[in-house]
């Protein structure tokens, strides 16, 4: 299979789903400007033609209401927002509206909108431009909510929200638009509400979501040579929530950490912990952990987001403490890598 | 204009410049390591702000809001060590260059999301008219501010609650790399649409020094003297990236052509024009230019030799 980049499979997805269907459009501020929303909307326009793709006024909740009334007339929209943060401002058309059409008149019609939202982190992205909110929108009825890790299932997952009926709200973390992977061309679909099993274990399950399941393989591989087996499961989408794989996979292991992007408190790790303790008690040998991120905005300075995130020593750490054994050097052995703000050497800044 | 306000002017004007373009040129060591929007050629809006505004006066801005943060006497040492991410910045390294804050001067904070500090700015006139002072409040934003809800709700509430706000709209044609014309149908003037929701309204060229500054001090004594907000929109240009120290010419969202032109009309160059060959001010011009280095050196030294906060000060100022 081709190699591509998380973006790249995104913009192919877009594409392909547009290809397929014309009454699908692309729209959302920057998505015809030279940096085309991080290159996943690159060359659109050009393909698609300026009725179909399109730049739009800064007006995320209008935009989100006008997306409802298109859909009422058949039009699948695909609208991007730089930040989930920015898209704040449209909650009342999104919950209220979006999120309700199906339900509150009686079935008759439904509102096929995908809504990208890039979540920022490190490089001072700070208080406003770093916030994983999947929670939220997980609590509202009504909404999917995806959020995937590989680029493969960037691009399966991204078709299938386009081409769902239901209002999706689509989750990319920026610290995975540049990882490379294999992803099919063409038309390429993956159900919604499937977890994928990233890596088998015998010991532990921990189930995770987008970027965090990259520091959970991270320490998934460390702890294989410590003599720890993990079982390592990606949720992809948050609603619907696969608990079918996540329930067989701790009812194998014994053991489950949670892991979140978001704030730990009403998080999405804290309602797997809830359905597994309540589901699945007597098959844990253990209490069921999570880690999440702290109930603290995320600061600016380079200084304070030290050791602020959840990374693979802290779920290694947490994963020996689970399984009774040692964890000394294991900071040392997996320590936070230098600069700690960026996802890699070729991150430059500012965004 | 008098040859000591000229050159009032151009000290504030060249100031603003100098600390962006000091920000610009050290950027790229990567050790300011968050966003930055610089208003390089945007300074004259902010000048002439500051000439005519009172530190007990209240401000808020935007994003792009260095200038007006310097402008309204906000502390050089505090901004640069608030973007070196020091515990000496202004907020202490949790807010970055986007949220900037000095109490001292009634500057009450700037925000990264468009539209965000505009009802805020409305809410501080509001506890104004209920202390019944003869202060001001003042709003900083961008022509992509006029397109969120937010904004209209705001302005109907001054309108409708008579409250002493001056909204001050730097309109620089774009919105990140959206050009106006994707954003606001051709030929609408900002300022005619806010006139009909019953504000008063200014208009000026941003550009023009004597135009600029007389719509402003006049702006500002009649909000003091009415009580009633009052809409500015000032036509202006950005020089550098919407986000980042470089220049991005070459992108393709604009041409290199409405660039020089823009550039040509620097009211900065012109005034120091003005000052060396009308005036023959020659050494005066030197003298400001030179404080000026100095005193950006020496924050840039503050903030450079400042303290990091310590890693537990994350988890400080959050009361639940
Ligand atoms: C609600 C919201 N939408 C989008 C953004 C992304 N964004 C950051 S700055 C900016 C440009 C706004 O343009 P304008 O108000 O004209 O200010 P300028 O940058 O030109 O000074 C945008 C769209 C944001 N920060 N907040």
């Amino acid at each position: 299979m081709p190699q591509k980049s998380f973006a790249t499979a995104i913009n192919e997805g877009i594409a392909q789903a547009m290809d397929l269907d014309d009454s699908v459009i692309c729209y959302g501020l920057g998505v015809t400007d030279p940096k085309a929303v991080f290159g996943t909307t690159a060359s659109l326009e050009k393909r698609f033609g300026a009725a179909r793709v399109f730049d739009m006024p800064t007006s995320e909740n209008a935009m989100t209401g006008v997306a409802i009334g298109a859909a009422l007339n058949g039009i699948k929209s695909v609208m991007t927002h730089q930040r989930v943060d920015f898209f704040l401002l449209a909650l009342d058309q999104l919950v209220n509206s979006a999120a309700k059409w199906h339900y509150m008149f009686g079935g008759q019609n439904s509102v096929p909108i995908t809504i990208r939202l890039i979540i920022g982190r490190g490089w001072g992205q700070g208080p406003t431009h770093s916030q994983n909110l999947q929670a939220w929108f997980a609590h509202i009825p009504g909404l999917k909510v995806v959020m995937p890790t590989t680029p493969e299932d960037a691009k399966g997952l991204l078709i299938s929200s386009i081409l769902d009926p239901n209002p999706v709200v689509f989750l990319e973390h920026r610290w995975l638009h540049n990882s490379i992977g294999e992803v099919p061309d063409g038309d390429f679909r993956l159900p919604l509400g499937k977890a994928k099993v990233m890596r088998e274990g015998r010991d532990i399950t921990i189930v995770s979501m987008s970027y965090m399941t990259i520091e959970a393989l991270h320490a998934a591989d460390y702890l294989e040579k410590q003599g720890v087996s993990c079982e390592v499961v990606d949720l992809r989408s948050i609603k619907p929530l696969d608990w079918e794989t996540v329930f067989a996979s701790t009812v194998k292991t014994g053991r489950l950490i949670a892991l979140d992007s978001g704030f730990t408190t009403g998080s999405v790790a804290g309602e797997i912990v809830a359905r597994v303790a309540m589901e699945k008690f007597s098959a844990l040998r253990k209490a069921p952990a999570r880690l999440a991120m702290p109930d603290v905005p995320e600061p600016t300075s380079i200084a304070l987001t030290k050791g602020f995130y959840v990374r693979a020593a802290d779920i290694a750490i947490k994963v020996l403490s689970m399984m009774d054994k040692s964890v000394d050097y294991i900071n040392a052995d997996l320590s936070e890598p230098d600069p700690h703000d960026v996802p890699g050497d070729w991150f430059k800044g500012p965004f | 204009m008098t040859e000591s306000l000229s050159i009032n002017l151009f000290a504030k004007m060249y100031r603003i410049r100098a600390i962006e373009e000091a920000i610009a040129y050290h950027y790229p060591e990567g050790k300011m390591r968050c966003p930055v929007h610089l208003s390089i050629g945007q300074e004259l809006i902010p000048s002439v702000f500051s000439e005519a505004i009172r530190p007990t006066d209240f401000a808020v801005s935007t994003h792009r809001g260095h200038a007006h943060y310097l402008a309204k006497g906000g502390n050089l040492n505090a901004m640069i060590a608030e973007i070196y991410g020091k515990s000496t910045g202004c907020s202490k390294g949790k807010g970055g260059s986007m949220h900037l804050i000095d109490l001292a001067v009634n500057f009450m904070g700037t925000s990264a999301i468009v539209g965000n500090s505009i009802p805020i700015g409305v809410g501080l006139a509001l506890s104004v008219q209920l202390r019944e002072t003869d202060q001001i409040s003042c709003v900083f934003l961008g022509d992509g501010a006029i397109e969120e809800g937010v904004f209209y709700e705001s302005v109907n509430f001054a309108a409708v609650r008579k409250l002493p706000v001056l909204f001050i709209c730097e309109n620089n044609l774009y919105s990140v790399y959206s050009p106006l014309s994707v954003r606001q149908p051709a030929g609408r003037s900002i300022a005619n649409m806010v006139k009909a929701m019953g504000v008063e309204v200014g208009v000026a060229d941003g550009m023009n020094i004597e135009a600029s500054q007389g719509l402003m001090k006049r702006s500002i004594e009649r909000v003091r003297k009415t009580g009633l907000p009052c809409f500015l929109e000032f036509s202006t240009y950005r020089w550098r990236e919407h986000c980042g120290h470089a220049f991005d010419n070459e992108i393709g969202y604009r041409t290199p052509e409405e660039f020089l032109d823009w550039q040509q009309k620097d009211p900065l160059h012109h005034l120091e024009m003005q000052l060396i060959e009308d005036l023959s001010l020659q050494g005066l011009v030197m003298d400001i230019k030179s404080n000026v280095m100095n005193e950006v050196n020496a924050a840039f030294d503050f903030a450079e030799t400042s303290p990091f906060p310590n890693q537990h000060e994350a988890y400080d100022n959050v009361f639940a």
